[in-house]
């Protein structure tokens, strides 16, 4: 059964909602224009994925919709709430909001379970609370037994896990993930978008993942978002029809391959 | 699930791994425990021997056996523990404000651009200085008492602690900077656990050479005025021609040297023990 994308046109608020959001970096001497005024809508429970080649500010598109850096113009809204004042960030609307790097980032002087239970500390939940939900949700990541080691005994694989556990410790609406297994081996990769595809379905969560691999956007995602560089900008959107859930196999399937092949060549041709 | 377990699992490796690596720590543990006292045996032995064979005068260099005796002598009077407690005073008071200042001072150099670079000259001068040059201007000012040792020892201690915390707070990771601003953290939240707890190696580092050079500042301040404290005590016996007692006392600061260097690791063994510089 698909899950047909629901957009803003069913009158439901989007998950999120970016317009005219575009970057700009450095001196006024020499500009950089990151990324080109965007407008995209990502709807509740949509798995999107941003797909490009380096410099077509795919990262910079994810970091703005995380709250880290500022857009330079255009309004971006969370859950029908602003995130952005200027350069300032409403943190009501950056606590829908989980993220996931490239790197675990986990704190290496914290136990697996205080790295995932650090989102609830600072949000002043009491130790035994913290402790039940970090077994709870190393269940649901997979990392069930580790909960007293250190990350550095871990392998990338199941730090990542911890990571991904962090970012839903606190239980946000939107999982935005910046790569998140482009440091591990492809066969750990695999398994891990597997991983993934059932943490998804299973919390409900609405997920933005940027890759640059064709094969992990086609596995993953409902709507691919090509984009283009110099400036960043989106260049395509394209649905993915593939059923769920998905399994390895699908990827041998003609629609995959299609699509696969489909983005390949226009990937060749922007960049 | 399980196939996934099994692609990254890996674990399954660890624990020959880690036992063998405890063997080889424990062997390693074990080894100065047998050629510490073996090298001082060395040591001592030549000294004896050369003592009695040169014919060299006891003034100038005691034989072990009567700088033995004088120590223990030392260990048991009153008025030697008394000098003793006044140079720990001083030691531990200077370390605890060099501590203040210079985690205080670096973390806030570390943070604030502008303040490193004006505050940059003059710390760099208290360093260029030679401080015992000062000593005797900080016996001026602030008299013969505990107090003037109490400076010299945190003016000596506080640089290495405050260039160690610099680095340590420069030194933290950007990717975990993200995580703490994406969890909405406070300043505070930022600083008490991302910003102490990552620069934490770097100052207990700082803190093993400061204490070290704090004892050094408290006896120097000693030797220059005032009439307590074992450096004070050191010049009387050395006035005095008395060169055997003066090898006690200077064995006996070295091993509270030692005692204190030793505290501080003890410390790092409580405070990071996730660290690469702590081995199991």
């Amino acid at each position: 059964m698909t899950t047909p994308a629901r957009t803003a046109g069913d009158g439901l608020v989007p998950a999120i909602s970016l317009a005219g959001i575009e970057k700009w970096y450095g001196t006024r001497d020499a500009p950089v224009h990151a990324l080109s005024a965007t407008d995209l809508e990502v709807a509740e429970r949509e798995f999107v994925v941003l797909l490009g080649p380096s410099g077509c500010g795919k990262t910079t598109m994810l970091r703005m919709i995380g709250g880290l850096i500022a857009p330079t113009g255009g309004t971006l809204t969370v859950e029908g709430q602003r995130l952005w004042d200027g350069e300032n960030r409403r943190s009501e609307a950056v606590s829908e909001l989980g993220m996931v790097f490239q790197d675990a980032n986990l704190f290496p002087w914290l136990s697996i379970e205080d790295n995932i239970a650090l989102p609830l500390e600072l949000k002043g939940m009491d130790k035994a609370r913290r402790r039940a939900r970090a077994h709870e949700l190393c269940q649901l990541v997979g990392i069930m037994g580790f909960e007293k080691r250190w990350p550095r005994e871990l392998s990338g694989g199941m730090r990542q896990r911890a990571a991904i556990a962090r970012a839903l410790s606190y239980d946000p609406k939107i999982l935005l993930m910046d790569e998140p297994f482009g440091a591990l081996d492809a066969m750990t990769r695999d398994a891990m978008n597997l991983e993934l595809q059932r943490i998804w379905m299973d919390t409900g969560k609405t997920i933005i993942l940027v890759t640059h691999s064709i094969s992990e956007a086609v596995f993953l995602a409902d709507r691919i978002v090509l984009l283009s560089p110099r400036p960043g900008k989106i260049d395509t959107i394209v649905e993915v029809p593939i059923p769920r859930p998905r399994r390895s196999e699908v990827q041998a399937s003609e629609t995959f391959q299609s699509i696969a092949l489909a983005l390949r060549q226009r990937l060749a041709e922007i960049s | 699930m399980t196939d996934a377990s099994t692609t990254d699992a890996g674990l399954s490796q660890t624990p020959p791994a880690s036992v063998l690596a405890r063997k080889r720590g424990l062997r390693e543990g074990l080894l100065p425990w047998v050629t510490t006292p073996l090298l001082l045996l060395v040591l001592v032995g030549g000294w004896h021997l050369y003592v009695r064979n040169s014919g060299i005068s006891p003034f100038i260099l005691p034989a072990p056996g009567d700088v033995w005796t004088e120590w223990r002598y030392l260990m048991v009077n009153p008025r030697g523990w008394n000098h003793t407690y006044w140079t720990l005073y001083a030691t531990l008071a200077g370390f605890f404000w060099a501590i203040v200042i210079g985690v205080g001072l670096g973390v806030m150099i570390a943070r604030i651009r502008w303040l490193e670079l004006t505050l940059n000259p003059f710390i760099v001068a208290t360093q260029v200085i030679p401080k015992v040059a000062l000593v005797p201007l900080f016996v001026v000012w602030f008299g013969f008492g505990v107090t003037s040792k109490v400076i010299v020892a945190a003016v000596l201690a506080f640089f290495p602690i405050l260039t160690n915390t610099v680095l340590g707070v420069k030194s933290i990771d950007e990717g975990h900077r993200d995580v703490m601003t994406s969890l909405n953290a406070t300043r505070w939240q930022i600083f008490r656990r991302l910003e102490l707890p990552s620069a934490l190696p770097y100052i207990i580092t700082g803190l093993e050479v400061g204490i070290v050079l704090a004892i050094i500042g408290a006896i120097v301040g000693e030797y220059l005025g005032g009439n307590l404290g074992l450096g004070r005590m050191l010049i009387e016996r050395m006035n005095a021609f008395e060169m055997d007692e003066m090898f006690a006392i200077l064995i006996h600061m070295s091993m509270l040297g030692f005692l204190l260097y030793f505290s501080i690791g003890v410390l790092r063994r409580l405070l990071i023990p996730w660290h690469g510089s702590v081995r199991h």
